[in-house]
């Protein structure tokens, strides 16, 4: 078991044949099952063509008939990204996972609008993608510091992720699922939205949970976990040392009004009886002192 | 991005919202020759810098004279103006804005977010307005309003007007707060705003409300879309060393320690500034360089580090993924080259590779102390700092 994605998801790439997409297209292709998986291309004005043996199709609607994908990964630019995620949900994907980085927020206000009521699911923008170790690798994270367990690691940076997993393999502790919901103000699954699918997996048995200054998820999150969460789960959140007002790096991670701040979202997860680490050195040993 | 208060009251009045005459001057002589063209005899001076507490500070005076005009134009012009927001530095004041003077009789406040909770637009008004909505919103929640706004309809009529009895705007004006608050909203939007603020929005003695203060940031990914914002740009607010990391596709704030940290990752980089806090010591800087550490990207942040004279250690961590290990290493070490690099140098490299880059690192000759944890580099890193 895993959480969204897992050895038998069927994938397809919406901006295929940029740059980028092609690039981790590939690498995702040779992670574990990917060959399976990674059954199609979109990109306007280009179907018929291929990439590495995947065919490239002008729609999401055509991919997804021709070829059984119900999950999207999307590369292209910020000035098109809203609309391809419209696209995806227009088409009744399962989930669309949109690792653009630098999309207007009033574009992520509109497509927010417009998924209400829908059945697809979004990860992201401005994320890593997500990971279900030795089965399927769907974004930019760098499979091979992962492996198969029952750690889930949900986060909102990209590179403390695999700080995060990074530890997690030197205390010989595996991944079940690990989700970058990314950085944006205006997203798709939040913390507590992945949070709820690790309690109900049942391979999953503890949950790392990263987060970073600005907005109250965390906080939103902490609350649901005191009163549901049948499982450890250990935390950090990044940027105690950030200055209010200035937006650090992620256009999400900024102290503004007085709300935010690292200190007090982990005063609000202590007192959820989440383990908080303040030194992101110690987060792998702290999980398994919980285990 | 930022803009100055003259820049957005220019944009609001273009989407109907009433705002004093006024103009802006860049020098003490074109504020004297022009006021003359405003309407009566009362006139306010407002220093223009990108940040809030000008009033406190001495950068706004009313003035009831040519003369005292004079004098306030002199006193506000080219001065350094310390408020909460500039911190110590300050600012020094380049532009004036001149204004007709209000016969204020209530002040409100009105203000437009991007609320993250709801994935909309709010906008919030309050009756306490010229105080900071932060202040307000501590001591006074009660007196904090807010409507979610649907992204489909816009501003809906009856809950505005029901927003504006909420801050005791008198009946006869809440026909002209909606139509004022649906401007806001149309300018927040069609703008790709991400914070717009008038505090205060004033009831003046005829009974018409005026937006007497205006301030609105924009959304950056946005502004490919929007080149007459990118016009008003004012490059002498910002901090020079962050204008010239945005050349290099670096994001870079500068703080006030004396440990460079270069970090590729926002969440890392915030972590890595964390762990130096952790150790006792403070970071003199945010800086992250993104997925791709290339040597042209770490050359340049090396010297954007090295431009501060603070810096005592440079202290690098960096995650390989995609891009491998034994590639990022080179690349530093051919920076440090490049740059002749003085300060001792810290390196913590982890993912892809690991072990070739290190042993690039160690075999590059440099003056490179080597890490294999976090915790181990920033220890190393702020014992260095001390030494120099």
């Amino acid at each position: 078991m895993s959480i969204l994605v897992d050895k038998n998801t069927k994938v397809m790439t919406q901006g295929m044949t940029g740059k980028t997409g092609m690039f981790h297209t590939l690498q995702c292709k040779k992670y574990a099952n990917g060959a399976n998986a990674f059954v199609a291309g979109v990109t306007p004005g280009k179907g018929g063509q291929s990439f590495e043996g995947i065919p490239v199709f002008d729609s999401v609607r055509e991919a997804k008939q021709q070829t059984g994908a119900s999950v999207s990964v999307i590369y292209v630019p910020p000035p098109y990204a809203a609309a391809a995620i419209l696209e995806a949900v227009e088409a009744e994907l399962d989930l669309v996972i949109c690792i653009t980085e630098g999309i207007p927020v009033h574009d992520m206000i509109d497509v927010r609008y417009r998924m209400r009521g829908k059945k697809t699911l979004l990860i992201g923008p401005n994320c890593p993608g997500i990971i279900t170790p030795d089965e399927i690798k769907i974004g930019i994270m760098p499979g091979h510091i992962h492996k198969k367990g029952g750690i889930g690691v949900v986060s909102r940076s990209g590179t403390l992720t695999y700080e995060a997993v990074g530890q997690l393999m030197e205390v010989g502790l595996g991944q079940s699922t690990c989700v970058g919901i990314g950085g944006d103000p205006v997203n798709g699954l939040k913390h507590i939205d992945v949070m709820k699918m690790y309690n109900d997996d049942p391979e999953t048995e503890a949950v790392v949970m990263v987060g970073e200054i600005g907005g109250t998820d965390e906080e939103v999150c902490a609350r649901w976990i005191r009163d549901n969460m049948k499982k450890p789960v250990i935390g950090f959140v990044a940027g105690l040392t950030a200055p209010p007002g200035k937006r650090m790096g992620h256009a999400g991670a900024i102290i503004s009004g007085g709300e935010g701040s690292a200190e007090q979202k982990i005063e609000v997860m202590e007192s959820c009886g989440i383990r908080v680490t303040r030194n992101p050195s110690e987060i792998g040993k702290l999980v398994k002192s919980v285990l | 991005m930022k803009i100055h208060e003259y820049q957005a009251k220019q944009i609001l009045g273009e989407y109907g919202v009433p705002v004093p005459q006024g103009f802006a001057a860049f020098s003490v002589a074109e504020a004297v020759e022009r006021a003359s063209g405003l309407r009566g005899s009362v006139r306010v001076v407002k220093a223009q810098i990108h940040a809030g507490g000008r009033g406190k500070a001495g950068g706004v005076k009313v003035t009831k004279s040519a003369a005292e005009l004079e004098s306030a134009a002199r006193a506000i012009y080219g001065m350094k103006l310390v408020t909460p927001q500039t911190g110590e530095e300050g600012r020094i004041v380049r532009r004036l804005l001149v204004e007709e003077g209000a016969d204020i009789r209530s002040e409100y406040y009105a203000g437009l977010v991007v609320d993250r909770v709801s994935q909309r637009v709010v906008l919030i008004g309050s009756r306490e307005g010229g105080t900071e909505i932060e202040e307000v919103a501590k001591e006074h929640p009660e007196l904090i309003h807010k409507i979610v706004i649907d992204p489909g309809k816009g501003v809906d009529p009856l809950e505005a007007a029901d927003l504006a009895r909420k801050m005791g705007i008198p009946e006869a004006a809440v026909e002209q707060a909606v139509r004022i608050f649906g401007s806001l909203y149309r300018a927040f939007v069609e703008k790709d705003a991400m914070l717009l603020e008038i505090n205060p929005l004033v009831l003046n003695g005829n009974g018409h409300l005026v937006a007497l203060d205006a301030k609105i940031n924009f959304d950056d990914n946005a502004l490919y879309r929007h080149p007459e914002l990118v016009a008003l740009r004012d490059l002498d607010e910002e901090d020079p060393a962050e204008i010239e990391a945005s050349k290099f596709g670096l994001s870079y704030i500068s703080l006030d320690g004396n440990i460079g940290c270069l970090v590729n990752g926002a969440g890392l980089a915030m972590a890595t500034m964390d762990i130096v806090k952790l150790q006792g010591a403070s970071p003199a800087n945010f800086l992250d360089v993104g997925g791709g550490a290339t040597v042209e990207k770490v050359t340049e942040a090396f010297k954007l580090m090295l431009g501060n004279p603070r810096v005592k250690v440079i202290f690098v961590n960096i995650f390989g993924g995609i891009m491998k290990c034994d590639v990022i290493a080179e690349g530093v070490g051919e920076a440090a080259r490049q740059v002749s690099l003085q300060v001792p140098l810290v390196v913590r490299l982890e993912g892809t590779n690991v072990e070739l880059g290190k042993k690039i690192l160690a075999e590059s000759g440099l003056p490179i102390i080597a890490a294999n944890t976090m915790m181990e580099a920033a220890k190393v890193a702020v014992e260095a700092s001390k030494g120099n």
